[in-house]
């Protein structure tokens, strides 16, 4: 689905070009033909591992636009579940990371069997696995069962062990270290100039997170840290993944002992029809910055709307990062970029 | 084997015996032709059904490593899943790629497998073994070995498709090199079993010789895995970076013998280690020489599977790095040491060794080894672990944006 067209000399990267578009289906232009709330499947569709944060940052646009209020418990339900999606995410990227580097596949089966459990879990809350379509202009689909909460604390507290576990096996693995230390580096200017986002920006020691620097839903009421790299190098990359997985974990916790009772989705007209204007809202996918753009003319549908994908932008910066490395680097430095074709054709 | 009474059994002599006693004297050629044949089959098959069994428990064991089932629909517990595996390769069709060179490219899977039954000929499976008592046992399996490397060449190149020539050039040049530290690993063998023969190592090891020098066990270890190219060595197919290497061009049948030349490799690696190493056939007790054999040879086989389920793959240069400046001066240590302790300790009369000398080289290369691997790992460690704290970066920090 995605083509690199690269100049070898031998074994030596000089050059690559990237050639997109193999998975593009028009979802912006989709979007103009639907209404507000039918808008949501589509996003499930962009980042396909991580359906959450693209239904959240895509209502947030429309609650920014139509002025939608959001009661207290669906702000939390919405983070618990994005937080579990990061966790998903993240271990997608650790798995095929290690599965690049040639591990016959255990690490990313490893991976895939704690995914699977998070998995479950949204299945309790929506009924879907992948493409959820939880999130609603105001609100969410619907309350959490009563069996979700106990098999959630069940995830909190089995998921750090297995964290420790995944660790265990790649973190001082000195054939990880030796294939990924210093392999790759991208440097915190660079990455600024490029505007990448995410766990490749802050691998780099910029400690630059949305959820912190512009906290929507309830961030700013629970307590994270902000892991950050050392050098930036693809080594870095994986750490930082680790950890927001152990912070996804903190927030989560948190966000079980705050969550009130109550509403969980506002009352909102069929068709929501906002006023004539335009608002952005981002959110901090597992990517990095997931944003959109919609402009309104007053009718059912958006008139315009528009993606920033974090997968996208995160690959502009590939050419710098990957020439003049080894064929085998090459498949490295890509997939600790962690994109998703999905997101990144749209 | 002259002068010595050999049985007459299941060996090469006793069907010869068999056969030359129902043809008249002037066809002793054809009996000697029949039986040679007999004993090809037996041992191809042995081989080839192994083989099979083999592909069966490593895909289940990994399955189990991975948390996953694995094979299991076809037969019990999947038994039967090769059967279907050679069903589907022989139903494939087997296309040439335009501008590939014919001859080569057909040839190419052949001798690539045809290696391997060469080499497992001369494993010592018991106390009877016929094959095994050749005299030049030891440098046969290091020639025939080698030829593996002119297979893949011959497939990377004769298919004419880049990938496939990338891993055949990096198959090349990794093969040879470990060919070297094998060679050496394999010399301390011989000097230590005072034979070159396979049958002889084993009858003149008393002691495990993976006892009496863990080095040139590790070594040998480490470069028969990179020799079948399994992982962490396995950047001829590296499958995420080149298809699948060498034959990326091959299907049907042909890549069928590829696959089984793959999949028999860790056979005959384990065969060969327990052989060297392990005191082949030898074990205590009323159990028969060849369970001994087939036990130590699986414990191996596991190891090598344990391996190719845990760990990564190293990049090219690494592989080559590991192979010139880790494993080779390690052998030539190694063979050092081991020739030393033979010369200094044998008897000065007849040369030879008794049990406690094979112990007293067990300690001193056990000393040996665990200083080496002290050094190296601490060196390593040093170099690996050093990184710098993470620190903000000046450029964007979104503490100092928020007060």
């Amino acid at each position: 689905m995605f083509r690199l067209r690269v100049t070898f000399d031998g074994e030596v990267v000089l050059d690559v070009e990237p050639v997109f578009g193999y998975l593009h289906r028009g979802t912006e232009k989709l979007a103009e033909e639907r209404t507000y709330v039918q808008v949501v499947t589509l996003t499930d569709r962009l980042d396909y591992v991580s359906a959450m944060t693209n239904n959240l940052a895509y209502v947030r646009a429309v609650e920014k636009l139509a002025g939608i209020e959001v009661p207290e418990r669906a702000k939390y339900l919405r983070v618990i579940s994005s937080e579990l999606q990061r966790i998903a995410s993240h271990l997608i990227a650790t798995g095929f990371l290690l599965q690049e580097l040639g591990a016959f596949a255990t690490p990313l089966m490893y991976c895939f069997r704690e995914r699977e459990r998070i998995l479950e879990l949204f299945e309790m809350l929506c009924g879907a696995r992948i493409t959820v379509s939880y999130m609603r202009p105001g609100g969410v689909l619907q309350d959490a069962p009563e069996d979700f909460w106990p098999a959630l604390d069940e995830l909190v507290k089995a998921m750090p062990q297995y964290i420790e576990e995944l660790e265990g096996l790649i973190t001082s693995n000195e054939i990880v270290l030796a294939r990924t230390k210093d392999v790759g580096v991208l440097t915190a200017e660079k990455a600024i100039n490029a505007s990448v986002t995410g766990p490749m920006l802050r691998a780099t020691g910029v400690q630059w997170d949305l959820r912190k620097a512009d906290p929507h839903e309830v961030y700013d009421r629970v307590e994270f840290d902000v892991p950050i790299g050392a050098i930036g190098d693809t080594y870095d990359r994986y750490l930082v993944r680790v950890q927001e997985m152990r912070q996804s974990l903190r927030i989560i916790e948190q966000c079980v002992k705050q969550i009130p009772k109550g509403d969980i989705r506002s009352r909102t007209a069929y068709f929501i029809r906002p006023p004539v204007g335009d608002a952005y809202g981002a959110v901090e996918s597992p990517k990095g910055e997931l944003g959109f753009y919609l402009v309104s003319d007053g009718g059912i549908a958006p008139y315009r709307c528009k993606i920033r994908s974090p997968s996208f932008i995160n690959l502009t910066v590939l050419r710098d990062l990957l020439a003049g490395w080894k064929m085998a680097d090459l498949i490295i430095i890509f997939g600790s970029t962690d994109i998703v074709l999905g997101e990144v054709d749209r | 084997m002259e002068g010595q009474a050999v049985k007459a059994g299941f060996d090469f002599l006793g069907i010869y015996g068999f056969f030359d006693g129902l043809m008249p004297e002037s066809l002793d050629w054809l009996a000697f032709l029949v039986a040679g044949f007999i004993l090809a089959f037996a041992i191809i098959n042995a081989l080839v059904v192994s083989t099979a069994v083999y592909t069966w428990f490593e895909r289940r064991a990994l399955g189990k490593f991975q948390s996953r089932l694995g094979p299991n629909r076809w037969g019990p517990f999947g038994l039967l899943q090769p059967i279907a595996d050679v069903v589907k390769f022989m139903s494939k069709e087997d296309t040439v790629p335009d501008g590939a060179d014919r001859q080569v490219f057909t040839l190419a899977p052949i001798v690539f497998v045809a290696t391997g039954f060469l080499v497992f000929a001369l494993i010592p499976l018991g106390s009877n073994d016929w094959l095994s008592r050749l005299n030049i046992g030891l440098v046969f399996i290091i020639a025939v070995t080698s030829v593996n490397t002119l297979a893949i060449f011959m497939a990377g190149w004769s298919s004419r498709n880049k990938y496939a020539m990338f891993g055949a050039m990096r198959g090349v040049a990794m093969l040879i090199s470990y060919e070297v530290p094998m060679a050496l690993a394999i010399a301390a063998v011989a000097l230590a079993s005072q034979s070159l023969s396979t049958y002889t190592v084993v009858t003149n090891q008393e002691v495990p010789f993976m006892l009496v020098m863990p080095l040139a066990f590790f070594i040998f270890v480490a470069a028969a895995s990179a020799e079948m190219s399994r992982t962490p060595f396995d950047l001829i197919e590296s499958e995420s970076e080149l298809g699948s290497g060498y034959h990326t061009e091959y299907s049907g049948m042909k890549f069928a013998l590829f696959q089984l030349a793959e999949f028999m490799a860790p056979i005959i690696v384990s065969c060969i280690v327990a052989t060297l190493f392990l005191s082949g056939w030898r074990g205590w007790g009323p159990i028969p020489g060849q369970v001994w054999f087939i036990l130590k040879a699986l414990v191996v086989l596991c190891a090598l599977l344990w391996f190719r389920a845990t760990w990564p793959r190293l990049r090219v240069d690494q592989i080559m790095e590991f192979a010139w400046k880790g494993l080779f001066p390690l052998s030539l240590l190694n063979l050092f040491a081991v020739a030393t302790e033979i010369q200094l300790l044998r008897d000065p009369v007849t040369g030879a060794l008794t049990d406690s000398d094979m112990w007293a080289m067990a300690a001193i290369n056990w000393a040996i080894t665990g200083i080496v691997f002290l050094a190296v790992s601490r060196m390593f460690a040093r170099k690996q672990l050093q990184r710098p704290l993470p620190k903000p970066s000046p450029l964007a920090n979104m503490g100092a944006e928020a007060e």
